[in-house]
């Protein structure tokens, strides 16, 4: 492996990271405020700050670094993790992940802007600093107040570290009492216990106490499982940031516990303090409260007589461990069991695999199936008896191809979450620089949808967000006016439905004014002055090509591509986009997409002697159609009556020239189908087969693109089927509707 | 045809035929699960169009990044030949002939063509296609 591979896991890696980050960051600004989600948080650039130094990106350490002493203030409660102080930071998420990007294939980065988020972080970091200054002036008082005055001497006493740091690590001799239980993890990263801990014994004298306890029976023993804890005293003149330090790299990979004991050895007129420590881990033992009161006791007398108490008190508190870690030994286990399971819930194995391999896959899983069908039909052919061994066997062999296909296709999918995350910031950004204020509200973002589904959904949704931001939400004083709180939601949610992903993009902005929209599509031709349109129709005209309402072409949207390029882009992913809007209230986007774009739900139908496959999506109804149902209208145009509205009929076989002459409608079945500009069309086919899953193959890869046609797939009997590009075949259609208009006009 | 190009030889099956396209382009046939596009050779070469039966084969052959498959009548033989055998192709009026012929070979007092299949699949061609 060489440097650039490692390069690019570690820029993988940075990406999961700064979604961590993020996530954790938008948990922290709607009011989560649990000591993991500023941990993850702090984590996430924590580790980026270690990758990109040892990449040596000097600039991308920089900026975690001050990012990360910011943090590091809100994880010691030093500084409240406010709406404003999560604006900047958010920000800053995002000037980290410029950065990162940056580092890797030279984007842009403002530095302006960083430089501005260094300092806005730094002044928090430093504003809210003189708090815990002041209490390290007086380091004696916290620590060695509770020991003597406290006759109960069970409780844990409350320590402040950081009043600790300054305070104590002026003293040499400070004793410190490290628990130090390895999990797993740590050993799977290469990391080495023993070389831990031999560190640590560069900084001081200590002792070293191994709790085997959590070890099983061999025969039960996992040799990848971590078993050892170790209780550590140290003597030494470092402070507590030093000995955190030799942890650095494991510390989120154990159970790093430090604590501070009173420098004995320096102070032999104060040796009261092993005592109330030992006493502390000792009350949920039954023997260690047993053990207890004479040791307290002990303690007590220390006040007076200071040699003799000294070494009472270490023997009771050395007997009340040993007795403590037999009375643990038991359950030590199984809370190491339990903490196991949990992590290993919360984490979850995850592998990287290359998605050529994956792909590959996914071809050979679709071959698989089409061979499978193929036995299965031959096999029928052949079967007179219809009862053997043979067909149990396919039927079961059946099942187990699908099986395969759904765990396969399960592998591609992913959750939306990225996506919707990148949407966050484009909120962000673009409220900023139009001036409004607004907040994303996502639901459903660990729904799973294909790979190539989410990479193709982005462009797309990013400018919807865009547009629903830019001239869905209103300002904040038009907001007010309104009698609308002034801050502006946008809200995103997907979810399953029968098989497809549905995202909705809603917002409770102004919605549209149809009475603009009405006139820009008359301005620009697309509707005639008089034509009478219903509101769903006037709304829908914003999908139409060439539309936009904004009234001046701003930076954010409006270059000329509007939601026509969407809808577009939706229907090239095979699905489907509409919209709802009620005035005054705001706009919903609704988006039906498929789950993958491997598989195809299809009508298998006959045109001209040739199998074809319509995608199911496109079908709206079929019908047999009557012969007084069709009614000739022109030359060679026919429409059939559905209903009392009439449709234009659009023979498939004469569309792709696999017949020279029309064929009669009365002998086929005609598909309803819905396209491009919600116009509905019959398509003219001669018979349906059936309904069926089918796998998509590209006819571009060897071949060419072929007009009507979007791709290829193979039948069961191993024979290649097209499958129909409706829009095109409807295109098509309209185009040799428009030809004898024309020569009409011309002639006229 | 240069042999390094071919990648099987295999039996005539049933094409599926592709809407608009050129005549010598037959259809599409599934190989393995891959969709392979068939060309008739012969006329594709300007001669009469084939009458695909059992005896024809197809030759599948990569062009560039493509591979598509050649129906012919028979595979005759496989010739070593260094470059010394290659003859230019004469100056002949017809522009169809000296777009696809490489060469000629005088084997056994035999003429026999030598094509060149990237010439016959230019990428502007197929794309208009």
């Amino acid at each position: 492996m060489d440097m650039n591979e490692i390069k690019e896991i570690f820029f993988q890696e940075c990406e999961e990271q700064l979604a961590e980050l993020e996530s954790g960051l938008l948990k922290l600004n709607d009011g989560d405020r649990d000591p993991e989600t500023v941990n993850a948080v702090f984590r996430a650039v924590h580790s980026i700050k270690g990758g990109a130094g040892a990449f040596g990106l000097d600039d991308l350490v920089a900026f975690a670094h001050v990012f990360e002493t910011t943090l590091d203030c809100v994880r010691s409660n030093r500084l409240e993790p406010t709406q404003d102080v999560l604006k900047v930071m958010l920000k800053s998420a995002d000037v980290l992940a410029d950065l990162t990007n940056a580092a890797r294939d030279g984007g842009y980065v403002d530095e302006a802007r960083s430089r501005s988020l260094v300092k806005e972080l730094e002044a928090l970091a430093n504003g809210e600093v003189p708090a815990p200054a002041a209490k390290a002036s007086d380091p004696v008082l916290a620590p060695a107040a509770p020991a003597p005055t406290d006759d109960g001497g069970f409780q844990p006493i409350p320590f402040s570290f950081d009043s600790f740091d300054e305070g104590e690590a002026a003293e040499d001799g400070q004793t410190y009492e490290i628990s130090f239980r390895p999990r797993r993890e740590l050993y799977t990263k290469g990391n080495e216990a023993a070389l831990l801990l031999r560190d640590l014994s560069r900084i001081g004298e200590m002792s070293i106490n191994c709790d085997a306890g959590s070890l099983p029976e061999f025969d039960k023993m996992d040799p990848e499982e971590a078993y050892f804890g170790w209780t550590i005293q140290l003597t030494t003149a470092k402070s507590e940031d030093d000995i955190r330090a030799v942890f650095e790299f494991a510390e989120w990979d154990c159970d790093l516990e430090i604590k501070a004991q009173e420098a004995s050895a320096t102070d032999d007129e104060l040796p009261m303090i092993p005592v109330p420590f030992d006493l502390a881990a000792l009350d949920e033992g039954d023997a260690a409260s047993e053990a207890a009161p004479p040791a307290n006791a002990a303690a007590s007398e220390v006040v007076a007589a200071a040699e003799t108490a000294t070494s009472v008190s270490k023997m009771a508190a050395a007997a009340a461990r040993v007795e403590k870690k037999e009375a643990a030994a038991a359950s030590a286990s199984a809370t190491a069991a339990a903490q196991n399971a949990a992590a290993a819930a919360a984490a979850g194995q995850t592998i990287r695999v290359d998605l050529d391999r994956v792909d590959r896959l996914i071809n050979l899983v679709g071959e698989l199936v089409i061979n499978q069908a193929m036995l299965s039909q031959s096999v029928i052919e052949n079967d007179t008896t219809g009862t053997s061994s043979i067909n149990m066997g396919l039927e079961e062999l059946q099942q187990l191809t699908r099986e395969i296909q759904d765990s396969v296709m399960a592998i591609r999918a992913q959750p939306v979450k990225p996506v919707f995350q990148r949407m966050s910031r484009i909120v962000r950004e673009v409220a900023d620089m139009v001036g409004k204020s607004i907040r994303l509200v996502t639901e459903g973002e660990n729904t799973e949808v294909d790979k190539t589904v989410i990479d193709k959904l982005a462009e797309p949704l990013t400018h919807m967000i865009r547009n629903a931001v830019d001239h869905g939400i209103e300002t904040p004083e038009k907001r007010e006016a309104a009698g609308k709180d002034p801050e502006g939601t946008i809200k995103l949610t997907a979810k399953h439905r029968s098989g497809r992903i549905v995202i909705e993009l809603v917002d409770d902005g102004a919605g549209i004014n149809r009475e603009r929209v009405r006139q820009k599509a008359i301005d620009n031709d697309l509707i005639a002055a008089d034509a009478n349109l219903t509101d769903e129709e006037i709304d829908n005209l914003i999908f139409a090509p060439g539309f936009s309402t904004a009234d001046k072409i701003s930076d954010i949207s409006g270059r000329g591509v509007g939601m026509d390029v969407v809808k577009r882009s939706i229907q090239a992913l095979g699905g489907r986009i509409s919209i709802s809007s009620r005035p005054g209230h705001g706009s919903t986007f609704t988006m039906s997409l498929p789950l993958t774009l491997a598989v195809l739900d299809g009508m298998v139908v006959t045109v001209a002697g040739q199998t074809l496959v319509v995608p199911l999506t496109a079908i709206v109804e079929t019908l047999q159609p009557e012969a007084s149902s069709i009614h000739s209208f022109g030359a060679n145009q026919r429409l059939i009556s559905i209903r009392n509205s009439f449709c234009p009929l659009v023979d498939v076989g004469r569309i792709l020239n696999f017949r020279s002459s029309q064929a009669n409608p009365v002998e086929g079945v005609a598909l309803l189908v819905e396209s491009e500009g919600g116009g509905q069309r019959a398509l003219m086919v001669d018979a349906i087969q059936g309904q069926r899953q089918v796998v998509i193959k590209s006819l571009e890869a060897n071949y060419t693109h072929v007009p009507g046609i979007a791709a290829a797939t193979i039948l069961g009997d191993g024979r290649v089927a097209l499958i129909l590009d409706v829009d095109a075949v409807v295109a098509a259609s309209r185009g040799q509707s428009l030809k004898p208009e024309m020569s009409l006009a011309a002639t006229g | 045809m240069n042999i390094m190009s071919v990648r099987e030889i295999r039996g005539w099956t049933q094409a599926t035929p592709l809407p608009h396209a050129p005549p010598y382009v037959m259809g599409v046939i599934n190989l393995r699960g891959a969709v392979l596009p068939i060309v008739d050779l012969s006329a594709r070469l300007g001669m009469k169009e084939a009458e695909p039966s059992a005896r024809h084969v197809i030759i599948v052959a990569q062009v560039k990044s493509r591979v598509v498959g050649l129906l012919v009548e028979a595979v005759s033989d496989i010739l070593t030949i260094t470059e010394d055998n290659i003859q230019p192709v004469p100056e002949v009026s017809s522009d169809l002939e000296k777009q696809y012929a490489r060469g000629i070979l005088a084997i056994d007092k035999r003429m026999i063509c030598m094509i060149e299949l990237d010439s016959l699949f230019p990428e502007t061609e197929s794309e208009a296609a």
